[in-house]
């Protein structure tokens, strides 16, 4: 049910990756992403895909576990397959009435497709490693140059690390209300669209009053404890590099002058 | 009528490497109208099995049978099974979400898909039955105190009728007073109506003065079947687990150590003060 959503969850176990500084991985996931981007031919998401289930082996997340997780944006990805499937103008290889399949249409979808799911799972594997805490962290720090700028970077990043830390939090409260609802008779499964919208009442009015609940009292608890943003604010685990985050970040570029190399420039 | 648990067995996160027996090989009968106690620490279990009860989680091996009837065989009627076995989860007021109360109790025996008629009537006696003021029904069930707001949510249960009612931790949180109203009254309704009742709960104190049969759980496993009075006099054994039996029974075992012959049975504080005076006597 709701357990099965993964994205943006954290996975203990231990390994090289877990350990890693966690601006490494955000640089990382950055770079992965971008690499994506600027590949024009196949053999660059050959590049890609290896890195990627490089990391996913060091990683020791099992892969079937973060599959999982993709099933929740499956209908985004077959709508952008279907559109540009269907919509790219081109020299036509299947027509049926008013809807043609052409041969750019094919490559494009399949670029999207192999676009898209790498996109997820190299960010996942990035989340499922670092846990909530450690990526605010990153984030904060990464972010430090920012705030010449007057950006409200330790803010930004608190926010973050809340939203991150609230999602399982309310996922099992969800859970929890289904279940009570559903032991008072209530049938979230059977019906048409308009019946299924009308059954979500019961399910998100007491969620949006617990999270406003949650939200108050996490506030209040803060307060009192003196919390008043980033002035000032020291931390008893500062985040210092390390030999292997160097040579994580060697491997990093060397991917991406390697993958860039073959995706753009050779073939 | 009974329900009968047959080696029932749950896993939580089978697939992953956080993968926790929750429950582990439990069979047990629970016969009609009996008052029973389910205790056990946090994280021992007892949620877990109650939810399997009413058909919520399904048994990873092993059979749950209601009146005869295995509860996962295909094509059982699940829904049914829910009004037949009422579940009152723990904080139920965080389930309340209609504009009045009165229209949050309709909302049980509306998805059994009675008549309108019937839907309030049994709303009306399910409110009166947990002793809710009339001048409440029509509020909205945000306004309501904490008490009244966990009564409004339990009549929300007693209005689909069940056979069997079970409460997870109904006590939780309340002050002592509202927590004995609470307690008096569905030990009213049990009396009343006749039907099982199965109180979950982590405080022997609580339970003991109702309950007819306590079953303790441990790590996902029946430590403990029996009357009270049995399940107490194991109150070291208890007290390794994580939970203690109820103060009274501690007195008494204090003061027969310390020479006074007192019947170290009574596990109220009524039954122990008349013990106490006979032995004085």
């Amino acid at each position: 049910m709701l357990r099965d959503i993964t994205i943006g969850q954290y996975y203990q176990t231990e390994s090289v990756i877990h350990r890693l500084d966690p601006r490494v991985k955000l640089a990382g996931t950055l770079i992965f992403i971008l690499s994506l981007f600027l590949f024009d031919n196949f053999w660059g998401y050959l590049c890609a895909a290896a890195f990627l289930a490089a990391m996913i082996r060091l990683s020791r997340v099992p892969f079937r576990y973060m599959i999982k997780g993709m099933k929740s944006i499956l209908f985004l990805l077959l709508l952008t397959v279907g559109f540009n499937l269907f919509l790219t103008p081109g020299e036509a290889l299947v027509s049926v009435w008013k809807l043609r399949i052409t041969r750019e249409g094919v490559a494009l979808a399949l670029q999207m497709t192999a676009r898209l799911s790498m996109l997820i799972i190299g960010s996942s594997i990035m989340t499922l490693t670092t846990t909530p805490n450690n990526l605010t962290d990153g984030i904060e720090k990464g972010l430090r140059p920012l705030t010449f700028l007057r950006v409200p970077v330790h803010e930004i990043a608190m926010m973050m690390s809340i939203a991150l830390r609230f999602i399982p939090i309310l996922m099992e409260e969800t859970d929890k209300i289904m279940k009570a609802q559903t032991a008072r008779g209530a049938d979230f499964e059977s019906g048409g669209l308009f019946k299924k919208a009308k059954a979500m009442v019961p399910l998100l009015v007491p969620l949006f009053i617990s999270a406003f609940r949650r939200a108050n009292d996490l506030a209040m608890a803060m307060e009192a404890r003196c919390y008043r943003g980033g002035k000032g604010r020291t931390k008893m685990k500062p985040l210092v590099y390390k030999k292997r985050d160097i040579l994580a970040y060697l491997a990093l570029f060397a991917y991406l002058a390697g993958s860039v190399t073959v995706g753009r420039v050779l073939f | 009528m009974s329900i009968i648990l047959d080696h029932v067995s749950h896993i939580y996160g089978s697939d992953t490497a956080m993968a926790v027996k929750a429950l582990d090989d439990i069979s047990l009968v629970i016969p009609d109208g009996q008052f029973i106690g389910l205790i056990g620490h946090t994280g021992s279990g007892k949620s877990t099995l109650v939810q399997h009860l009413n058909g919520l989680l399904k048994a990873d091996s092993g059979h749950i049978y209601f009146n005869g009837q295995d509860i996962d065989d295909e094509g059982y009627n699940k829904k049914e099974l829910r009004s037949k076995v009422g579940l009152v989860f723990q904080y139920p007021e965080h389930q309340l979400f209609e504009e009045d109360v009165f229209k949050d109790v309709c909302f049980g025996p509306r998805n059994l898909g009675l008549p309108r008629k019937e839907v309030e009537l049994r709303a009306y006696a399910a409110l009166k039955q947990v002793g809710l003021p009339d001048d409440c029904f029509y509020q909205s069930p945000f306004d309501l105190s904490g008490g009244q707001k966990r009564r409004a949510a339990i009549a929300g249960v007693l209005a689909m009728k069940p056979e069997v009612l079970i409460l997870d931790e109904p006590t939780a949180g309340l002050d002592p007073r509202g927590r004995e109203e609470i307690l008096g009254q569905i030990e009213k309704l049990r009396r009343e109506r006749g039907i099982t009742v199965i109180l979950v709960s982590h405080s022997m104190d609580d339970v003991a003065e109702y309950v007819e049969r306590i079953l303790v759980m441990n790590k996902g496993k029946l430590l403990y079947d029996g009357e009270p009075r049995e399940v107490f006099s194991h109150y070291r054994e208890l007290e390794e687990v994580g939970l203690a039996a109820p103060q009274v029974t501690y007195i008494m075992h204090k003061l027969k150590e310390k020479g006074v012959d007192v019947d170290t049975d009574a596990i109220t504080i009524p039954e122990a003060a008349d013990a106490i005076l006979r032995a004085l006597s």
